[in-house]
């Protein structure tokens, strides 16, 4: 299946990107080959904040995970609806997931 | 100015493993890097996290693998400028390289290798106006020497390891008062340091403020002066001598980005058919740092870049000796 979501870039330009959910994609990795400014320091292990976005959808995701919690806890941009891009996974609950790419930290 | 045979930027598992296979050609190697200790990513942003695609280790730990290379190489007695970032590079009239650091240390070698995986480690920093006022004389990223703080009231603001690893080394030395700033009441350090620091706060050697953050500073009277404002938009003023806002550091490509090489999606782009070699006749990008079709951001294929890439600095360095390949299993390994 081939999911969409919408993204907000941080020069305010709206793109709707689409990926596929059978070869275990996360959502950082997904920013990354749409060559969105995502750098993804740590490769996916929620140890930095440098896929930190904003979800403006009501759509399923996984619970934050202590280690997620903790860097966005140390995070000067943290909103209530901020994620790490790297620990949500690519499968059919993100369907048309909307989603704003926050400031570089 | 130290001289060597090969300058290696970036003391990550790759930067380390090309010394040793340097060391095989009996080339010498110095590296540099901004992170006080070797290791790079390794030893800074996952150092407990266990590594799977080792060849022969089904799981090593980052930090240990860093451990493990450090001692591979020690026969061959790498130097190191370390705490200090390659800044410049240029061509001395014997068509040597001369990288010089942000500390005014010079080095020069033939050849280059740029092992600078994502790039130069730098402090994130508070998103307050006028921190550059402030910073050297009473705002600090990175603590070079501890005894500088002797009787001086710190405050030190971050939830990680470096934040509550230094709150308490500070509250058991050198320093006359220790406060703790943190944005959550959820530290993400290791539990025994913050054990350790919930009781030495009990015992009142240090101060923990959670749930709050700096978002003014001033100077008033030789002190620094800061605005500390709870989640509950409680604000109160802090004064001490220095503030120390450790938020971990994040790489960005730094000074090899204008050394005029051809830089691709902030990558060094190589000739991934030869040697690894860049668009500059004696500089090599090996490891994360570079970019060629293909290219896999694994510290195993840095391995192998650093071997084939040393076989053409000998060549470069000596033209008029032909090398030829010798396995350790035969020849052992031979230190200087």
């Amino acid at each position: 299946m081939e999911i969409k979501v919408t993204v907000l870039d941080r020069r305010g330009n709206k793109k709707i990107i689409s990926g596929p959910t059978d070869i275990n994609l996360n959502l950082m990795e997904l920013l990354k080959i749409h060559e969105y400014p995502v750098e993804g320091t740590c490769g996916g292990m929620a140890l930095c904040a440098s896929c930190h976005v904003y979800i403006n959808s009501a759509n399923s995701l996984p619970e934050i995970s202590p280690s997620e919690k903790a860097m966005l806890d140390d995070n000067w941009d943290t909103k209530s609806n901020s994620r790490l891009a790297c620990q949500i996974g690519i499968n059919k609950d993100i369907h048309l997931l909307d989603i704003e790419i926050a400031p570089e930290s | 100015m130290i001289k060597t045979d090969i300058i290696i930027i970036g003391a990550g598992p790759v930067g380390l493993f090309t010394v040793f296979e340097a060391g095989l050609l009996k080339l010498k190697c110095h590296l540099i890097d901004a992170l006080p200790i070797p290791g790079g990513q390794c030893a800074e942003i996952y150092p407990k996290k266990p590594i799977y695609d080792i060849p022969g280790y089904p799981s090593i730990q980052a930090a240990e693998l860093i451990d493990k290379l450090m001692l591979q190489i020690k026969p061959f007695s790498p130097g190191f400028t370390l705490g200090e970032t390659a800044e410049t590079l240029e061509k001395s009239s014997e068509g040597q390289f001369i990288v010089k650091t942000t500390q005014g240390t010079s080095h020069m070698a033939p050849v280059v290798a740029i092992a600078g995986g994502l790039g130069v480690f730098t402090p994130r920093k508070p998103p307050i106006d006028n921190l550059s006022e402030f910073e050297d004389q009473h705002i600090h990223y990175i603590i070079k020497e501890p005894s500088f703080f002797t009787n001086k009231n710190i405050v030190i603001s971050g939830g990680g390891d470096s934040a509550l690893d230094w709150a308490l080394f500070f509250a058991e030395n050198f320093a006359s008062s220790v406060k703790l700033i943190h944005r959550s009441d959820n530290f993400r350090a290791h539990n025994d340091s913050v054990q350790k620091a919930l009781d030495y706060s009990k015992k009142g050697k240090i101060e923990i403020i959670l749930n709050a953050e700096v978002n003014n500073i001033d100077k008033k009277s030789g002190l620094l002066v800061m605005g500390v404002k709870s989640k509950n938009n409680t604000t109160k003023v802090i004064k001490c001598d220095h503030w120390l806002p450790l938020f971990g550091l994040s790489p960005k490509i730094g000074p090899i980005g204008s050394w005029g090489l051809e830089i691709e999606k902030n990558a060094i782009k190589v000739n991934n058919a030869t040697d690894y070699s860049t668009n500059v006749n004696g500089i090599y990008a090996i490891g994360d740092v570079n970019t060629y079709p293909g290219k896999l951001k694994l510290i195993l294929c840095g391995f192998h870049e650093a071997a084939i890439m040393v076989q053409s600095a000998f060549k470069r360095i000596h033209p008029n000796k032909n090398n030829v390949l010798k396995y350790t299993t035969v020849t052992g390994i031979k230190g200087f």
